[in-house]
C-alpha cells in the first residue's frame, strides 16, 4: 500500500499490517514516539490494534528541544 | 516550593533544551541548574534517520517533569493538536500553551491562547500558558482554570530582560496560580528581578544554551533565582532620597 507518512508518499512493504509494524521497519519501535493516523492520535497501546490502509495520513512525532 | 496544580518543585527554574551547543554540555547545565522541570517541543521525526540522537532518550524521565510546548501553532486548534499528541507519548499531563500570533516579535495571540486553554483544561491537562504581560489576559486566563500564567519579561530570546517591571507586578499583585516569567531573560540580573517582582517561578533557554559558557550560566541563573525568592521573601528596604546612617552617632571618641 501507499501511504502518506511525514508528509511523504511512500510505498510500504507488503508484511506492514499495523502501527506497530510500521514502527519496527522503520527501527524505531523502542523510541518515545506519538503516532497519528487520518487525525486519530493514538496511545502506545494502540498502536498493535490498528491496521494501516492504503492511503492513509500517518504522522510520527517525537520530542526536540524548545523553549 | 513552587506548587503547579497537584504538583510541587523544590526548584523555581524551568529550563527549556533547545539551541545547546552539545549534548554533553546540555546534560551538565541541566543538572547544574537544578531544574527538575524540563520544556521540549513537539515535532514530524525524521523517521528515516532513526539513529539521530535525541536529548530526551539520555534523560532519565522519573528525575524530570516534561513540560512539552505548543511551539509551531498559530491557532488554538492546532495547539490542542500538539497538545494531544504530547500526551499521547504517556510522559507528561503538563503542557506550555504556547500560540503565537506574529513572526517577527514571536509574541502570543492572545484570543487563540485563551481558547487554547480553555480547551486544554476541559481535556484535564495541567496548563501553563505562555501570555504577555497582559494583567486582563492573565486574569482571563485564570478564570478559564490554568494552573500557571506565563508572561514574557520580552521577546523570546531576545535577552532584552524584563522590559515592563509595572506590568510583570500588576500579573503578580493579581494572581489565584503561579506566575513564572517566560521569555526575554538575558541575565542572572533579569532572573533575579523577577523573583524580586514576586514571580513564582522563571522559565527560560536561550540566556543558558547561548551563553558562552552553557553550565556556569546555568549555575548562575539557579543561583540568582534562589537570591531574587530569599529577597523578596525578605522583603526590601524602601527607598530614600537621603542617606541614613548605618552607624550610631552616639560614642564618638572624637570631636
Amino acid at each position: 500500500m501507499t501511504v502518506l507518512l511525514n508528509g511523504e508518499s511512500i510505498q510500504l512493504p507488503e508484511q506492514i499490517v499495523s502501527v506497530s509494524d510500521l514502527l519496527e521497519h522503520y527501527e524505531i519501535h523502542d523510541k518515545v514516539v506519538v503516532v497519528e493516523v487520518n487525525g486519530e492520535i493514538l496511545n502506545r497501546l494502540e498502536h498493535q490494534s490498528t491496521r494501516l490502509s492504503d492511503k492513509d495520513r500517518i504522522e510520527i512525532v517525537h520530542f526536540v528541544g524548545g523553549g | 516550593m513552587l506548587k503547579i496544580g497537584p504538583l510541587s518543585f523544590n526548584s523555581r527554574l524551568l529550563l527549556g533544551t533547545g539551541k545547546y551547543p552539545s549534548y554533553e554540555t546540555q546534560k551538565e547545565a541541566v543538572e547544574v541548574s537544578q531544574a527538575e522541570i524540563l520544556t521540549f517541543a513537539v515535532r514530524r521525526m525524521n523517521i528515516f534517520e532513526p539513529s539521530q540522537p535525541n536529548f530526551l532518550e539520555q534523560l532519565d524521565t522519573n528525575k524530570y517533569t516534561l513540560l512539552p510546548n505548543t511551539a509551531g501553532a498559530k491557532t488554538a486548534a492546532e495547539a490542542v493538536r500538539i497538545a494531544k499528541l504530547a500526551k499521547a507519548s504517556g510522559l507528561c499531563d503538563m503542557i506550555k500553551v504556547e500560540v503565537i500570533g506574529c513572526d517577527k516579535t514571536l509574541l502570543p495571540d492572545p484570543i487563540e491562547t485563551l481558547k487554547a486553554t480553555e480547551e486544554l483544561v476541559k481535556e484535564g491537562f495541567i496548563v501553563l500558558p505562555y501570555t504577555s504581560d497582559d494583567v486582563v489576559l492573565a486574569r482571563k486566563l485564570q478564570e478559564a482554570g490554568c494552573h500557571a500564567v506565563m508572561p514574557g519579561a520580552s521577546p523570546i530570546g531576545s535577552g532584552q530582560g524584563i522590559i515592563n517591571p509595572v506590568n510583570l507586578s500588576f500579573i503578580i499583585e493579581q494572581a489565584v496560580v503561579p506566575v513564572i516569567v517566560d521569555a526575554g531573560v538575558g541575565s542572572p540580573a533579569d532572573a533575579a528581578l523577577a523573583m524580586e517582582l514576586g514571580a513564582d517561578g522563571v522559565l527560560l533557554n536561550t540566556a543558558v544554551s547561548a551563553a558562552k559558557d552553557p553550565v556556569k550560566m546555568a549555575k548562575a541563573m539557579s543561583l540568582a533565582i534562589e537570591a531574587g525568592r530569599l529577597g523578596y521573601e525578605a522583603g526590601r528596604i524602601e527607598k530614600k532620597r537621603y542617606a541614613t546612617a548605618s552607624s550610631p552617632k552616639e560614642g564618638m571618641s572624637i570631636g
